[in-house]
């Protein structure tokens, strides 16, 4: 078990002919993922990488399964294309795109909360589904580096060797910083149960606790790794969801204890946010939530390996 | 990017949101004579144009009675160096003054569109209790707080800006004035792609009329590619070194340290910032060379950080996903060919091929320090910056 991917995971790549789609999908496909369909709009009927290309996501579904999307579309179209992807009926949606507008993610997500209704008629339309019953859609980005479950799907930008499968759920705002945990992780003999970047932007398909719901619920998953920086209120968030519903241990780090407190957005952003987002604030949420926080990013691995050594023993 | 005051306030013209009589800016004492006359008749304000709240306690906000006093003022302003709360003990050159006539006031009142990031749109919050620190009443009064969920699309709807009216006390007879005035102001937020437009304070004159007494707007970077005229504006926050930066997509952002820093992704050079900190150092800069790091990139990265005259040491730390370690290593050799340097150069390389990257770095006969992790380069960087003071 993992969460969001596994071995089934049918990927369907939007974006999928242009320079990030190609170089990118292409380390999926030899990572072992299922890529099963790539869209550009106009160079459907096509073969890219060896794979069928669609005009749209609806054809590419239709004629593959493809049941999880992999997103390259530049900033101005990305949008729409996690509309046209969750339209489709697609369920697990991972945007890497970089530089989305904040106005145009508040309008996805509004738009995901409803349910984006695919253009009916013109043959091959799927049925549209019972009005209210709502399609669950996942929606994991955008600005990340995306999804891996190790050994079994990798949908994202994440160098694939430096994971290893096991059973410690990593979930982190950052990239490269991600690598550098897993890393030391995979060092320690910890393999993971599924990786998610949840990407960085104030507006994201996914928080730290909607994934920590999906890492509680998975049996696979012994234990988690979260890692945040500051601004925003997420990683307050999920410390009090960790401490009200989770019985897995949690290991945090917080990137940005020495940054400047200067170019923040004036006085209305801290209002709404009521005096958090700090990475002092961060730190005692999460304490006080019974969370172990590592100071010392390069101590991360062996901090968790050894809280989890006798727990691990011989299930790494 | 932050537009200054006489911007902001520009926009609001635009949009009908009165705002008081202006004789424009001045960045120069002799250019007054000019914007008095066209601001009317005094009192006038005089209004320093730089990107930081507080400026009244820091003297960047001064009436003036008579042109006599308006000329001690502007001769004054004009080049003054400011700190305020908000600089960070950093001190803003006032480069452009704003000149305005004086507006009488009998109520003032906080109003702002923002992004609530929680909610996930755009909010107005408003306080009846203007003129205090809106911070302050955050912490101290928050029922005293106003907030309206607005739809990212839509705006604010005519009921929410008559509510909001009530709830506030607007004057009967400029009910309607008021809801323009919100109306127009959550228009400028998403037609602009802002992430903060402010009215800090919004005023009720004596005669029961609405004027928007300053003004901030700070838009989403992101949003520039559909808004070309905003695009076309001067950045008045960065500097010349964070400009150069962006120009080559490199996020760079100087700080107060002496270790220079390169990383690739902004989170992991965040935390490298971090251990710099926890090896007893201080960061000279956040830079963000990008997750690629081509070597074009890191070129540029090394140029930048070398101008910076405070940096006596220099901490590459790039882990190495995509792009491999070796290309990396080669990237580094050939800008530090490219770029002269004097100072201790640590580099940490960890990734894909990372030994052949290593072994590149140590065949070049390069004087340089090669790390096996971030704790033993944030250590090593701050021994070497010892050494190299001594």
């Amino acid at each position: 078990m993992s969460i969001l991917l596994n071995k089934d995971t049918r990927l369907v790549v939007q974006g999928f002919t242009g320079e990030a789609g190609t170089f990118h999908a292409k380390q999926c496909i030899e990572y072992g993922s299922k890529v099963v369909a790539g869209v550009t709009p106009g160079k459907g009927g096509t073969q890219h990488l060896g794979v069928p290309v669609f005009n749209t996501v609806e054809d590419a579904a239709m004629a593959t399964g493809a049941n999880a999307s992999l997103i390259f579309v530049p900033p101005p179209f990305a949008a729409d294309s996690i509309l046209e992807a969750a339209a489709a009926g697609i369920k697990v949606i991972v945007c890497i795109t970089e530089g989305i507008p904040v106005l145009d993610m508040a309008r996805v997500k509004k738009a995901l909360a409803g349910r984006p209704l695919p253009v009916l008629g013109g043959g091959g339309t799927p049925a549209p589904e019972t009005p209210g019953a709502g399609r669950p859609v996942r929606l994991v980005g955008p600005n990340c580096p995306g999804v891996i479950t190790p050994g079994q799907c990798k949908a994202g930008i994440m160098p694939g060797y430096i994971h290893k499968p096991g059973h410690v759920g990593v979930v982190s705002r950052s990239g490269t910083l991600t690598y550098e945990a897993v890393w030391q992780l995979t060092g320690q003999g910890l393999g993971q149960s599924t990786v998610v970047g949840i990407g960085g932007d104030p507006i994201a398909g996914s928080n730290f606790t909607d994934i920590l719901k999906l890492f509680q619920a998975d049996p696979e998953t012994k234990a988690v790794v979260l890692i945040g920086e500051i601004g925003g209120t997420a990683e307050e968030e999920a410390a009090a969801y960790i401490k009200a519903e989770m019985d897995k241990p949690v290991f945090a780090f917080i990137a940005g204890r020495t940054a400047p407190p200067g170019r923040r957005m004036g006085h209305a952003g801290a209002i709404i946010e009521g005096g958090s987002g700090t990475h002092a604030s961060k730190v005692k949420a999460l304490e006080a939530a019974g969370i172990t926080v590592v100071e010392n990013l390069s101590s991360i691995g062996a901090t968790v390996a050894k809280a989890l050594g006798a727990a691990f023993a011989g299930s790494r | 990017m932050k537009l200054l005051e006489y911007e902001a306030k520009e926009i609001f013209a635009k949009y009908g949101i009165p705002v008081p009589r202006s004789g424009g800016v001045i960045t120069d004492a002799a250019q007054l004579a000019e914007a008095l006359k066209k601001a009317g008749d005094g009192p006038w304000v005089l209004k320093a144009q730089v990107l930081a709240g507080g400026r009244g306690k820091a003297g960047g906000v001064k009436i003036a009675k008579t042109p006599a006093e308006a000329e001690a003022i502007a001769k004054a302003m004009v080049g003054m160096k400011m700190v305020t709360h908000q600089t960070h003990g950093k001190a803003l050159t006032v480069a452009e003054v704003l000149v305005n006539k004086c507006s009488d006031i009998k109520r003032e009142i906080y109003i702002a569109v923002a992004m609530d990031r929680k909610g996930e749109r755009p909010m107005v919050i408003a306080s009846a209790e203007g003129g205090v620190a809106i911070e302050e009443l955050a912490v101290s009064k928050p029922e005293a707080i106003l907030k309206v969920p607005l739809d990212a699309v839509r705006g604010i709807e005519p009921f929410q800006a008559r509510s909001l009216a009530f709830k506030l006390g607007i004057p009967a007879k400029e009910l309607r004035s008021f809801t323009a005035f919100v109306t127009a102001l959550a228009r400028i937020f998403i037609d602009l792609d802002a992430s903060l437009v402010e009215v800090n304070p919004l005023i009720i004159t004596p005669d029961d009329k609405i004027v928007a007494l300053d003004g901030k707007i700070v838009t989403d970077d992101n949003a520039l590619f559909r808004q070309k005229a905003l695009a076309e504006r001067p950045d008045h926050e960065a500097t010349d070194l964070e400009l150069e930066a962006k120009k080559v997509g490199i996020n760079y952002i100087g700080l107060d340290g002496d270790i220079g820093c390169m990383v690739n992704g902004a989170g992991l050079a965040m935390a490298t910032m971090d251990t710099v900190a926890l090896a007893g150092g201080m960061p000279a800069n956040f830079l963000d060379v990008g997750g690629g790091a081509t070597t074009e990139q890191v070129t540029a990265a090394f140029r930048i950080i070398l101008t910076d005259p405070k940096v006596k040491a220099v901490l590459i730390n790039i882990f190495g996903g995509i792009m491999k370690c070796d290309v990396i290593a080669q990237g580094v050799l050939s800008a530090v060919q490219k770029v002269e340097f004097k100072v201790p150069l640590i580099v940490r390389l960890e990734g894909t091929n990372v030994e052949q990257g290593r072994e590149l770095l140590k065949k070049s006969g390069l004087r340089l320090t090669a790390a096996d992790s971030l704790w033993d380069a944030a250590q090593k960087a701050v021994s070497a910056l010892k050494e190299n003071k001594q």
